[in-house]
Order: structure tokens, then C-alpha cells, then sequence
């Protein structure tokens, strides 16, 4: 299986085995964080650069920490300081940026379709780490690795997706990612944070939680984003959290096993109990380590494209 | 100065005309249409295997004229309307000022009168400043000669101050045109809603925002009496309650655009802006019931909705990009593409929808090629093909929908009021 | 590729795992203190299987590890190929061991070099030797193997081709052409 693509957009743009590839890459790649000395040479003369328009410090410092683990040289342009604020558009801070011979370019942008726009513009690659409502596929990915690495696979597994779907890039990619792996996706959210024709992604919906978690294997809690302005109508946060909050007792009735997941910052108390962020099933500091594995394998296999536009 | 069209397959609705015939042309107006004219003429056109008719009337035209110079002239558009066998617009009153009084409408109509190439006539705002607060002063708008008022761009939220104006309308003997908006459903939205806005993560504009203004405007009409015409129908429900409408009589007549009958929401699928414009490109299912309602009557006209914006307005992010296309030059090549080849209009079909009805729709002595008409004539290649390209838009936008696209139909030639305008091979440029 | 001789069958393979695993234990004055790491994909199965003759030699257990180059390689940015990261598994320390580094093929030490790399980033061990089922010969670096199974001259038209039981469910080594 060879990797052709030059950037990294979303998962919808994915094939399933070029997903498994990235998965398969990130689990040789996890093994490089136990070693003492936490770093290859793959990517050594390389130059990436954090162009986020968004504040984000989770997503941000994951890519630093494995693009260095990779050698390559991190730049960090947080727009509140840069020419963006002078008026300069995305595409010309990208040619910019690829004048100086940057080799990725790693966007973060609240419009959705900014990295596509970015990537067309451009010869260098660009890797999606959030844009919009659009996608998260770095996000998605080492959700599913850290699924994948907790149940032994993906195909067949029930998965539940809970909360602001509609104005969710997380969920998205997940969705896309999932089902191209064969998981049954069950979407579970009030009806006005359901966004029209989701089901024809191959996603169930449901907004009784209960009766989801029954039959879930494992459980992706989203972060309510009551701060965002949405423009559409927004549920009540204890009204909320009575319906959709994840706590332990409504964990007492799905499986034993049920894996707990959150792309975080946690709302604790409104997306899920404190018990439940800190208990046994959940596996959300994982998730964060999972998360230099999946981004190395990402950045470097970009960085190796073949036959693609490179 | 006298023209000799000879050999060419006139289409001319107007007088049933589908047949080999020449037309002569003497100064400004049609002399004769028949089968072999023996007469002197300075310039003789052969028009063997080539459509020969009414110039196209295009109802709905932004020309940016004045204020927004950067995107497009009069002398620009007119060009450009030249070039799709475009004879007739009319302006659409959002330039900047906008046409809601009679000093605006002197300054365009001095612009007019120095650079057009074409015909351009002129339609009024509503409301002062198109701000839907306060009629403009209807009454007086007329006697400078617009044809018509709309606040396009902008629907009239206030129920009252539109069937005011409505009133005011109907007894000036104006149209009012529609833009069916409202933009308490459509808020912030930017293609259309349904499955490829939720792909996407962009926020969707209903077909409710369309059609719920729609009926409210028809019932306004029907109450007024006036004559109301609906810009830009996108959706299925639209047509339907248009249709429903006509069939009780009430004085109801609308428009699509090329893009609505030729692409659909899945065009947006790469985020590209030039397929961003409101209305939305809508579903399958939409464009399934604007071909339909080509056909069976209910959309009147065929209107470009020409809406040119600079470069820097749409190689942005998507959300923050204008909403519009070009589509003067692309018109008539979408139509013979979409709707002739695919057997949806024949010939004079399609003459109806682009010239003799928005002729009768805004009153105009045109659209037909009948003796002592204006010599308003084009001659179409409707064989040919040739695919849109930046280069070869006249417009100073290149922002059209069908870029890349591979066209059927190139226009020959463009007669305005007896004199050629544009002629194939002059990239567009004024001959005369 | 064209097959152009048949350099060694299974009988010949085990006779040159055994002669280097007795040549281990000779050097390193028997199996304390000694860990085997091959590379992938091959030179990991020589390791095992040279791991295990040691052990009925010594009825001692032996480290053995599997190392992945590919982040090391020095042609990664070449168009050529892409190839695929593997695991690297050493689950034990290599500091203060004397480790046996295996490969099947030693040709330009390339390989050897990055396998080098990655070894010192897993710590500092007391000696690194280099044993390799064939030596083709055609170096590019200063690397010279410590026990050699056999001594193949190739010229660099050809090429060496390792196929081991647990990869390719035979045991042989052949000369191809290149075509």
C-alpha cells in the first residue's frame, strides 16, 4: 500500500486501508515515546509549521511534540501576532509560508474548508487539524487507534457518538472513519444538535442515551461547546447533562467493558460525571498519548507522499 | 445602414416562426423576414446551418455600476452581454447609491447613455437605501423610466411596507420584482441545506427561506392586484406554489438562472466559491422541478443573475466569500447544454423563455423579429463548443460557475438596434 | 528478475546460523551478558534462530529484539519507494551488553549504519557486533561484518535473494538477475 497523498484533509477523503495504513504506522511509531532517547530521524531538515487560527494548545503542542519526535523543525504562528491580523488572506500567508521552504503546513482554522482551500493553493503539504465544523481527522484518528488498541479492531464494534453533532468536526471525522471501518455508528444527541441527513453517512441516530449505551461497546463523549455562538438553538446545561451526561450509574447498565473516550477539555459535570472522566473505563489521557503516535505517523507519511500532486 | 441575415433557421415565437428565411435589417429596425430577399444591403451575414433570432433579454443583470467599479462597468457588462447575445438587461438597483431615487437614476442613465453597448434599462428599489424601512418614492421612479422595482439582494421583511408597496406599484403601473428571502431562516446560512451542508460543516440555507416568501409575496400581490414577478427560483416547493398560484389566476411570472437548472449542491463538495451564490445551488430533486417547471410553463425566463466579484472577494475562506456568479457570457451556451440537447426545450422553447417572455413579462416592444420591430438579432453557432476559461470572459469577473466547462453554442453575432455589436473572433470587442 | 543459482539450500543455512552462533559464543567467551537484535524483516528471524542454538549450546535464554530502520534510512527524501514502518521491539536494556546485531544480506552497510543510529538512541552498549547471513560485497561505508555465513562476490547487476521458512516458507538463497 503506497501513501499518495500529499496532505491530510479529512477522513471522508480517505480510503479505508489508507486509514488502516495510518493506524498501522502510528502503532510502530508509539513505540518511539517509551524509548529514553524519544526521537528518529525521519523528518530531520524538515520544517513544520503550526499556522492556527483557532486557540488550541492540546492540539497544537500534540503536533509540536511529534513533528520533534520526528526531527523536523517546528515554527508556531499564532495569528494574534502575525500579518493575518494586518489583513493578509490565508492563501497568501500559505505562499508565504511555503516561500520559506516549510515542508507542512499544520491548520487549524474556524472556517470550514480552509485547509482544502490551503491545500489546492499550495505544492507543500497541509495537514488538517480542525477546521470548522468540517473535520478533525487527527482527532478522529487517534480516537479510533486508541479504539482499536483497547478492543483488538473496529469492524462490528458498536459505537456511540454523544453530544453537539451538528457543530462537531470530532464527530464527523469519526463518523467517516468509523463507518469506512466497518463500526456501527449510533449518534445519540438532542434533536436540534442532529444536523440534516446525517444518516446518510451510514450513522443511526437516537436521543435516548440509555437504550444506546446498552448495546454500545464503546462511547465517544463530545465537548458541548455552550461558549460557541451557533446561531441555532442550544439546550440547557443541567437539562442536558440530566438527559445526555455520561454517570455512573448510567454506566452500571452498559457493558462491563465499555470504553469511555473524550477528545477533551471535559465540561466535567456537563458532558459526563467527574466518576466517570477519572473511572476505570475511561481512557482519555490515552488518548492523548495515542495522539503523538497518530500525528508522527500522519506527518510522516505526507511527508513520504509518492505519485500524488508532490 | 441595412443587414442581409441570409439562409439562417429563424426562431421567432413570437410570430411562429421555425423556418430557413433571411432577415433584412434597415437602420434600427427589421424590414422584412422572408424567403430569399433579393435586396441591396452593405452587409450580407450567410447564416446557413445557423440560428437566427430575437436577441436575449436578460431580466436579472448586476451591473456595479456606480460604486463598485472594481468588479464591472456598464461599458464591461454590456460587452460581456454582447458577447452571450445578450441585446436587452435590466440593472438591478443594489450599485452603491443604490436606484431608489431620481438623481441615482439620472447618473446611471448618463453612464448608460455614454457606454452601453446594449440595451440597459433599469429597475428601482423598493424601499430607500433597499433598507426595507421606507418606500421609495414609487410614483416618481416611473417617470424616469425604470421598468420595474425590486430590492434584490433584499426581501422586504415588513408585511405592511410590502403590500404598501405593492399599492404604490400597481397604481404606477410598475412590476415588482421579488427576491424571495427570508433571512430569519436562510441567517448566516451559505449553500444549501441538507446532506452535502452537513458534509461540508457549513451552515445551510432552507428551501422554506425561499418559498415561505414566495407565498407571502403572491398573497400580497393577489390582495394589491399587482403584477409580481419572482427573481432567482431555486426549489421544488417554489415552483410548486407558483404553479398553483398561476393556475388561480393571479398575475404571478418568474424567473431561474442557468446554474439552477445545470448544477446542484454536489458542485460545492471542494469548498469551491464560484459554485457560492444565494439562492444556493439546491438538490437533485430541486433541479428536477426547475427543469420541469421549464416545461411546463410555470418559469416563465430564463435570467443570468450576472452578480461579478473580484478575485480577492472570492479566492477566501468559503464562508467569507460574496455569494454570486457570472453568467452573461455562459447563458445562452448553458441553456443550448442543458435544456436543448437534453431535450428539456426545443428551439423555440428556449427563445421564449431567454427573449419573448421577459419581453411580455417587463413590457417591452422586443423579443420578436416581426417586420418594424428593433433589429435586436442574434446568430448562434448552435453546434459549437468551447469551454469556459478566465481568459476568454469579457467581464472583468471571472467568477462564473462554469469555468473548465465544455459549452455548446457560440454566439455569431449580436445586432443591437441594427448595428452589430459583437461579432465571434473579436474576443468580444465592440466592432462599430 | 531472473533466477540465476541456487547459493545455499536449508542444509546450507543451518550449517552457517550454527557456525556463527558457535562463533559467538566463542568471541564473546559464552552467552552472559550478550543480547541478539536482528533487523526487519529477515535479519530478525537469523537473530531468533541463531538465538536458539545458543541456548541448547549454553541452556542459557538470550535477548533478542527486533529493530525497524526505516526512520534511520539516509534515501528516505528519494523518490524511490516508501516503505513501511515496522515496530521495533527491545524490551530490555542494551546498556553495558555485548549486542549482536543480525542482518541477511550485508551489501553497501547502509543498513548497518542506520541500524547503528537507532541502537545508540536506545542506550550504550559495551560492544556492537555485526553478523550477516551473506556478504555481497560492494561496500559504500567503512563496515565490515564480525561473522559472515558465507562470502557471495556479486556484481551489482545481481541481486541476493534471502527467502527464510518463517517469511517465504522456504529456506534458500539465490543470485538473480536484474533485469
Amino acid at each position: 500500500m503506497l501513501w499518495t497523498k500529499k496532505d491530510l484533509l479529512g477522513l471522508e477523503y480517505l480510503t479505508q486501508s489508507e486509514i488502516e495504513l495510518i493506524l498501522d504506522t502510528a502503532e510502530s511509531f508509539k513505540e518511539v515515546s517509551t524509548r529514553e532517547i524519544k526521537k528518529v530521524p525521519a523528518l530531520r531538515g524538515k520544517t513544520a509549521v503550526n499556522l492556527f487560527y483557532e486557540p488550541s494548545t492540546r492540539t497544537r503542542v500534540s503536533f509540536e511534540v511529534a513533528a520533534k519526535r520526528l526531527s523536523a523543525d517546528v515554527i508556531n504562528i499564532a495569528t494574534e501576532t502575525s500579518s493575518v491580523r494586518k489583513g493578509e488572506t490565508l492563501i497568501d500567508t500559505g505562499k508565504n509560508i511555503q516561500a520559506l521552504k516549510a515542508d507542512i503546513i499544520i491548520i487549524r482554522h474556524n472556517c470550514s474548508g480552509a485547509a482544502n482551500m490551503l491545500a489546492r493553493a499550495l505544492d507543500i503539504s497541509v495537514v488538517n487539524a480542525g477546521d470548522g465544523w468540517h473535520e478533525h481527522p487527527t482527532q478522529a484518528l487517534l480516537d479510533i487507534f486508541t479504539l482499536r488498541e483497547k478492543l483488538g479492531k473496529i469492524k462490528g464494534l458498536n459505537v456511540a457518538i454523544v453530544g453537539d453533532i451538528a457543530h462537531s468536526r470530532v464527530a464527523r471525522s469519526n463518523i467517516w472513519g468509523l463507518i469506512k471501518l466497518g463500526a456501527n455508528v449510533t449518534l445519540c444527541a438532542p434533536e436540534m444538535l442532529l444536523p440534516v441527513g446525517i444518516e446518510l453517512t451510514g450513522a443511526k441516530t437516537s436521543s435516548n442515551i440509555d437504550e444506546v449505551l446498552k448495546k454500545a461497546d464503546a462511547v465517544n463523549v463530545l465537548r458541548m461547546q455552550f461558549e460557541r455562538d451557533t446561531g441555532a438553538a442550544f439546550p440547557e446545561q443541567l437539562d442536558y447533562f440530566k438527559k445526555f451526561g455520561i454517570t455512573e450509574e448510567r454506566l452500571s447498565k452498559a457493558k462491563k467493558d465499555i470504553v469511555v473516550m473524550h477528545p477533551g477539555p471535559i465540561n466535567r459535570g456537563i458532558e459526563m460525571s467527574s466518576a466517570v472522566a477519572d473511572g476505570a473505563n475511561s481512557v482519555i489521557l490515552e488518548q492523548v498519548t495515542n495522539g503523538i503516535a497518530v500525528r508522527m505517523a500522519v506527518l510522516f507519511l505526507v511527508s513520504q507522499a509518492r505519485d500524488g500532486k508532490k | 445602414m441595412s443587414i442581409l441575415i441570409k439562409g439562417g433557421r429563424v426562431v421567432d415565437p413570437a410570430n411562429k416562426i421555425d423556418a430557413i428565411l433571411d432577415v433584412l435589417i434597415e437602420g434600427n429596425k427589421i424590414s422584412k423576414v422572408a424567403k430569399n430577399i433579393k435586396a441591396r444591403a452593405e452587409i450580407i451575414i450567410d447564416a446557413s446551418n445557423k440560428i437566427v433570432a430575437p436577441g436575449i433579454i436578460d431580466m436579472h443583470t448586476h451591473l456595479r455600476q456606480p460604486g463598485r467599479e472594481d468588479k464591472e462597468t456598464v461599458a464591461s457588462a454590456t460587452a460581456a452581454a454582447a458577447k452571450g447575445g445578450i441585446t436587452t438587461v435590466l440593472a438591478m438597483p443594489n450599485t452603491q447609491p443604490a436606484m431608489d431615487c431620481v438623481e441615482s437614476i439620472e447618473l446611471l442613465q448618463g453612464i448608460i447613455n455614454k457606454s452601453a453597448l446594449v440595451n440597459v434599462l433599469i429597475c428601482g428599489t423598493i424601499t430607500k437605501e433597499r433598507k426595507g424601512q421606507e418606500l421609495s418614492n414609487i410614483a416618481a421612479l416611473k417617470k424616469t423610466g425604470v421598468v420595474a422595482i425590486s430590492d434584490d439582494g433584499c426581501s422586504v421583511d415588513n408585511d405592511e411596507l410590502m403590500f404598501e408597496a405593492f399599492k404604490k406599484a400597481k397604481q404606477a403601473g410598475l412590476l415588482t420584482i421579488s427576491h424571495s428571502e427570508d433571512k430569519k431562516l436562510s441567517a448566516k446560512g451559505v449553500i444549501n441545506l441538507g446532506f452535502n451542508s452537513t458534509r461540508l460543516g457549513l451552515r445551510g440555507i432552507s428551501n422554506e427561506s425561499e418559498y415561505t416568501r414566495i407565498s407571502r409575496d403572491i398573497a400580497l400581490a393577489e390582495k394589491s392586484k399587482a403584477t409580481v414577478h419572482i427573481a432567482h427560483v431555486s426549489c421544488r416547493e417554489s415552483v410548486e406554489i407558483i404553479a398553483k398560484a398561476k393556475k388561480k389566476g393571479i398575475k404571478v411570472t418568474c424567473e431561474t438562472a442557468p446554474h439552477y437548472f445545470a448544477l446542484t449542491d454536489e458542485a460545492l463538495l471542494g469548498y469551491d466559491t464560484n459554485m457560492k451564490m444565494n439562492p444556493p445551488l439546491r438538490s437533485k430533486e430541486d433541479l428536477a422541478a426547475i427543469r420541469q417547471g421549464l416545461i411546463d410553463g410555470t418559469i416563465d425566463a430564463i435570467a443570468s443573475d450576472h452578480a461579478p466579484h473580484t478575485e480577492n472577494e472570492k479566492d477566501i475562506e468559503f464562508e467569507r466569500a460574496e455569494f454570486g456568479v457570472v453568467g452573461l457570457e455562459t447563458e445562452l451556451s448553458v441553456s443550448i447544454t442543458e435544456l436543448l440537447d437534453q431535450k428539456i426545450l426545443n428551439w423555440p422553447g428556449l427563445i421564449e423563455k431567454l427573449s419573448l417572455n421577459p419581453a411580455k413579462i417587463l413590457g417591452l416592444d422586443k423579443g420578436t423579429l416581426a417586420e418594424g420591430a428593433f433589429a435586436d438579432i442574434i446568430i448562434i453557432s448552435d453546434q459549437e463548443r468551447w469551454v469556459v476559461d478566465k481568459q476568454n470572459l469579457v467581464s472583468k469577473s471571472k467568477n462564473s460557475a462554469f469555468l473548465g466547462r465544455s459549452l455548446k453554442g457560440l454566439v455569431d453575432y449580436t445586432i443591437c438596434n441594427g448595428n452589430i455589436v459583437y461579432k465571434q473572433g473579436s474576443s468580444g470587442q465592440c466592432l462599430i | 528478475m531472473r533466477e540465476k543459482a541456487k547459493i545455499l539450500d536449508q542444509e546450507g543455512i543451518n550449517r552457517a546460523v550454527t557456525r556463527i552462533a558457535h562463533e559467538i559464543i566463542e568471541k564473546n567467551k559464552g552467552a552472559s551478558g550478550l543480547c541478539i537484535v536482528g533487523i526487519r524483516n529477515r535479519g530478525v528471524y537469523i537473530a531468533q534462530r541463531i538465538a536458539e542454538i545458543i541456548k541448547k549450546i549454553e541452556g542459557a535464554e538470550v535477548l533478542t529484539g527486533a529493530l525497524d530502520i526505516t526512520l534511520y534510512r539516509d534515501d528516505l527524501a528519494l523518490a524511490s519507494g516508501q516503505p513501511l514502518v515496522r515496530k521495533t521491539e527491545i524490551d530490555f536494556d542494551i546498556n553495558d551488553k555485548n549486542l549482536v546485531l543480525v542482518d541477511d544480506v550485508l551489501y553497501t552497510g547502509r543498513t548497518i549504519r542506520a541500524a547503528l543510529d537507532a541502537l545508540i538512541d536506545f542506550g550504550r552498549p559495551k560492544s556492537i557486533q555485526l553478523a550477516v547471513l551473506v556478504d555481497r560485497g560492494h561496500r559504500e561505508l567503512p563496515i565490515r561484518a564480525d561473522f559472515v555465513g558465507k562470502n557471495i562476490p556479486t556484481s551489482n547487476k545481481e541481486s541476493v535473494e534471502v527467502h527464510l521458512q518463517e517469511s517465504d516458507t522456504i529456506d534458500e538463497v539465490l543470485i538473480a538477475e536484474k533485469e
